[in-house]
Order: C-alpha cells, then structure tokens, then sequence
C-alpha cells in the first residue's frame, strides 16, 4: 500500500500574482520525517508539471514539521487575469495531497 | 498612554466576509480595537473607476451594510476601529458614515482619515520603473492604468489613533499594519524597535484574514475536525507592551484554533519564511513557534524583525480586455460525449462569426476544472458541466462566448440543461512596482461633522 501526502500531512494554499504558495504540515514527527525526504520539490513540480513549467522552491520549518513550496507560472497568468474557475488556486492544496510518496505506514495520525 | 495589554480583535478579512462574527467578536471579545481588512489586490481598481463615475462613491461597497452593525455595539463598548474599506476613497467613506451614524445611534465619534496611498502621478511621472513581474517598464501599462496605489505602513494607522480619532479609515494598507498600527499607539512603541514590530506584524499576519486562523479553510470530515464550523468565531490577539502575543478568539464561538491551523494560517500567501516584506520591517518567520495554551488559545514565539526596506510597493491596476464565459450541465449515458460535443460546437459557431480571442479555456467540471487533470484519465462521472471562457479585448465578442454556450440548451447536443451565461466582465489585471519611500507622502486627515 503506497502513502499519499494526504496520510501524513494538511495544506493550505495561497496565491500572490501567478505564483501558487502551498504549506505541507505533518501530523508527526514520523510524517515529518517522510515528507522532509520524499517530498522534494522535483516531486512538487512533476505533479503540477501539466499546470505549470516551474519552477518550485522548498521552504523548511523543523520546529512546526511544515514544509512550504512555492509553485511559480501555476495561476493561469495570475489571479487578476486568469481564465480558471479557481483563479486563486485555493483547491490546489487538495492536488499537492494527492501526490504518492514512497513508504507504506508511517507518520500515518493514529485515528 | 501607558497601556500594558491590548487585545485586537478581527472583524472582516475580505470586503464580502461574514458581518455576524464581526458583531458577535465586538459584543463577545472585550477588544480595545477591531481591525477589518477588505481591500483585494485588484479591488481598488474597481473603486477607483466607480470615484470617476461619481466622486462622492470609491470606497468598499459594503461599507454601509457593515458599519451600521459593527459601529453601534463598537461605540458604545469602547472599541476602537480601523479598516482599509476607504478604498480608492477614505475621505468619501467617512463623510457618508458621518451622514449615516446619527440614524443608527452614533451621533458623536472622531474619526481620522488616511490619505496618500494614490500615487497614480507618481507612476504616470515615472514610465521607466521596472515591473516586479517582469522587468518590463511600467510604460506599456499606463494608457491602459486604473489605479495605482501604494502599501502604507502601521506608522500612519498609529498617527491617526494618536488624534483621539474612535475611527481610522484608510485606503490602501498593508494588511499586518492594520493590527500593528493600533499597537505602536497603544504602547508608543518605537518605530525601529523590530523585535516588537515583528511580533506585531506576525499577530496581524495570522489574524487578518479572520476566519482562517480559526478553523475556516481546515475542515476535513473524518480527518480534521473543526467544533462548530457554522458558528466559527474570528480572531482575536491578546499583546503585551514588552512584544508578547497571544492569539484566541471569541469565547463561546464555534472553530478551532489551535497549533495545526496557526501553522496553515502562517504560511499562507507566503514565501520566503525568512524574508516576509511588509512597509514596516521584514518578517523571519523561519523561527516561529505555536504553544497551546489552553483551549483555543496559543502562545506566538520566535518572530524575529529585519530593518524595512527602502521602498514602497505600488499595484498598478489596468484594463486588460474582457472575460466571456458560460456553463452547461449534461447527465446520464454519453453525458461526456455529448458535452464534448457542446465544445465543439460553441467553437464552430463562434469562428464562424470571425471571433477571434487571445485565450480560450475549456473545462469539464466534475473532472478536471480545478486541478487540471488530463480528463481521459478521470472516470466518467455520471454528470458533467461543461464550462468555457475566453478572454478578447472586444467585448461584443467577450459577451458571444457565454451567450453561444446557452444556446446549447435549444441548438446543441440532447439533453442540454442548467445552462449559464456569465456574460462578458471588464478584467482589471494588477502588476507591481516599487518606489523610493520619501516619494510617498501619507498623512492624517481629519473628518469633522458638518
């Protein structure tokens, strides 16, 4: 069984001009250290590649197991401007969780 | 005034948000100050076109509505307020509130307007500035420029409290200094004192989009559960003189605030966590830690303040053509085929009218209209909507797109329902550029009862 972002981690996302910000958060130490890994921004960008050419820039923030990718050219020409039906792009953070990641259980939130 | 502790509370984080919770955090939240942010990117271009129309409008249109809920309970419990809803015009929104207030009860307050956030000049004085998108001189977008307006600090927000004034209305502000404003007043904080700056732009950071610091944009059944999401209550900061901060909302109210949803709110519409730029100092956030203190409460730690830059950011608003767009639904067998019929139909027929647009963009809503998904690979859902938008400098041809796609319901494929024409809308796109700050001249102006 493969791990989805969505096992391990929430997002959010927010838009600046054409640029897509989305945070990644784990629920634990574990996730974190799964997402710190595996979720790299070659593997950001090769899930938003069919949205945008990049490119994608990786913040780290250890102490709150959050990761920020900053998604550049992903907002259809800007949120001013675009013809999306989501010109803000707030449903990407839902695409950002979909992404699979190596590993099978861990860093899941006990439930 | 020797003040030890302030608490700010947030009462709007978008020009149409909720006004119930704005009420509700005023009769609830025990503030010495509410701060409402309501002033979009591109929003004051739009006000700007309506001042031209007719001098005495410009400012949010909402104004009215809210302020006739919020300032009466506001006034009377001692609450300070500051919004930005003076938009491309904060002398109009005071004086049109002062022929209000008396009918709902506020026949006396003080209030103090911002001016000088419009550099429209100042841009048409200065073609070779360089596009922060692109590099390109600010010279291609003046013909077509709608507004231009500067991010002013907390300094000039503080200077219009420091009048006496209940009420401070601005034009364009940065949002943090919204909430940082009413502290360098409360505490007469130094203005290059950045550690406390810092603390004060990371709380106004967190709370000025209201509700999403409190469970607004977190919930996910059966994963992230927020108590109450329909009774979500905004935020408020609770701020001590030497810089502490701690952020809750109003009591009693539904949401949830917590570790999880201050990290998501910290990070939205940001960057660089170590590089956060607002007119007042720059934000490393790359250090901040949430502590939970109890319910609903948490503590702020680890802001730290870099010295603000020499400049001011200016959005520059422009006409940039027209937006067309139309929707129709389609259910049951050989719903997707028969959609996908509809596209092609719509185009045909609006080339066939020598309709030409710079870009044109289908979706298939239902599978892939927001996350773009390569539609063959989605399943084939039961129903789908088929959308299609195009935008054109013409706005004859803007307004053909949505009103082809109608016709479908009489002219195209069976079955065709729910149709929609959108209509054209005038886009109003914003670029940045950056300004030496002594260009820029803001000031307090009072309105005064006539």
């Amino acid at each position: 069984m493969s791990l989805r972002v969505y096992d391990v981690g929430h997002a959010r996302a927010g838009d600046k001009g054409n640029t897509s910000n989305i945070s990644v958060t784990a629920y634990n130490d574990e996730g974190w250290q799964v997402l710190q890994r595996e979720l790299t921004p070659e593997r950001v960008l090769a899930h938003f590649r069919h949205l945008t050419p990049g490119p994608v820039r990786r913040y780290e923030l250890p102490q709150l197991r959050a990761l920020n990718f900053v998604i550049e050219n992903a907002l259809g020409g800007g949120v001013t401007r675009s013809l999306a039906i989501d010109p803000h792009g707030k449903s990407l953070s839902a695409l950002m969780l979909t992404i699979d990641l190596p590993g099978h259980n861990e860093g899941r939130p006990a439930s | 005034m020797a003040r030890d502790r302030i608490r700010i509370g947030c009462g709007a984080g978008f020009s149409d948000d909720r006004i119930p919770p704005g009420v509700e955090i005023v009769e609830r939240g025990e503030l010495d100050y509410l701060a409402m942010e309501c002033l979009a990117e591109r929003t004051i271009a739009r006000e700007t076109l309506d001042r031209a129309k007719d001098p005495s409008k410009g400012y949010t249109p909402v104004l009215l509505e809210r302020m006739e809920a919020i300032m009466p309970p506001a006034l009377r419990r001692g609450v300070k307020i500051v919004t930005n809803m003076g938009a491309a015009n904060p002398m109009g929104a005071a004086r049109v509130l002062r022929q209000h207030a008396p009918g709902w009860g506020c026949p006396d307050y003080t209030c103090a307007v911002v001016r000088g956030d419009e550099v429209t000049d100042i841009m048409r004085a200065h073609p070779e500035l360089p596009l922060m998108e692109d590099g390109a001189p600010l010279e291609s977008l003046l013909p077509r420029m709608a507004s231009a307006n500067a991010y002013l600090g907390a300094d000039i927000v503080a200077q219009g409290f420091a009048t006496g004034a209940e009420l401070v209305i601005t034009g364009r502000v940065a949002d943090p200094a919204l909430f940082l404003g009413p502290m360098l007043h409360a505490f007469g904080w130094s203005y290059d004192d950045y550690p406390k700056l810092a603390n004060g732009t990371l709380a106004g950071h967190l709370l000025e989009c209201s509700g999403q610091l409190t469970g607004g944009c977190f919930a996910d059944p059966g994963r992230k559960e927020v108590e109450d999401l329909a009774g979500l209550g905004y935020p408020l900061a609770d701020v001590w003189a030497d810089g502490r901060v701690e952020v809750s909302k109003t009591p009693g109210s539904g949401g949830r605030l917590d570790v999880a949803t201050c990290t998501e709110q910290l990070l939205y519409e940001m960057h660089d966590p170590s590089a956060y730029i607002t007119p007042d100092c720059v934000l490393d956030a790359s250090g901040v830690t949430f502590r939970q203190l109890e319910k609903d409460r948490v503590a702020l730690d680890g802001a730290r303040g870099k010295p603000r830059t020499a400049t001011y950011k200016v959005v520059v608003g422009y006409f940039d053509g027209y937006m067309g767009s139309g929707e129709m639904g389609f259910a049951g067998i050989n719903a997707l085929a028969r959609a996908k019929l509809g596209i092609e139909v719509v185009k045909e027929r609006l080339r066939r009218r020598g309709l030409t647009y710079e870009e044109m963009r289908v979706d298939l809503i239902g599978m892939n209209s927001l996350h773009g998904n390569d539609a063959g690979l989605c399943p084939e859902p039961y129903e789908v909507r088929l959308r299609i938008a195009a935008r054109t400098p013409d706005k004859k041809a803007a307004e053909a797109v949505g009103a082809e796609v109608r016709s479908l319901h009489m002219q195209g494929p069976t079955g065709a329902g729910g149709g929609v024409n959108f209509g054209a809308r005038q886009i109003l796109a914003v670029k940045s550029v950056l300004i030496p700050r002594d260009w820029v001249k803001p000031e307090i102006v009072m309105e005064r009862a006539q």
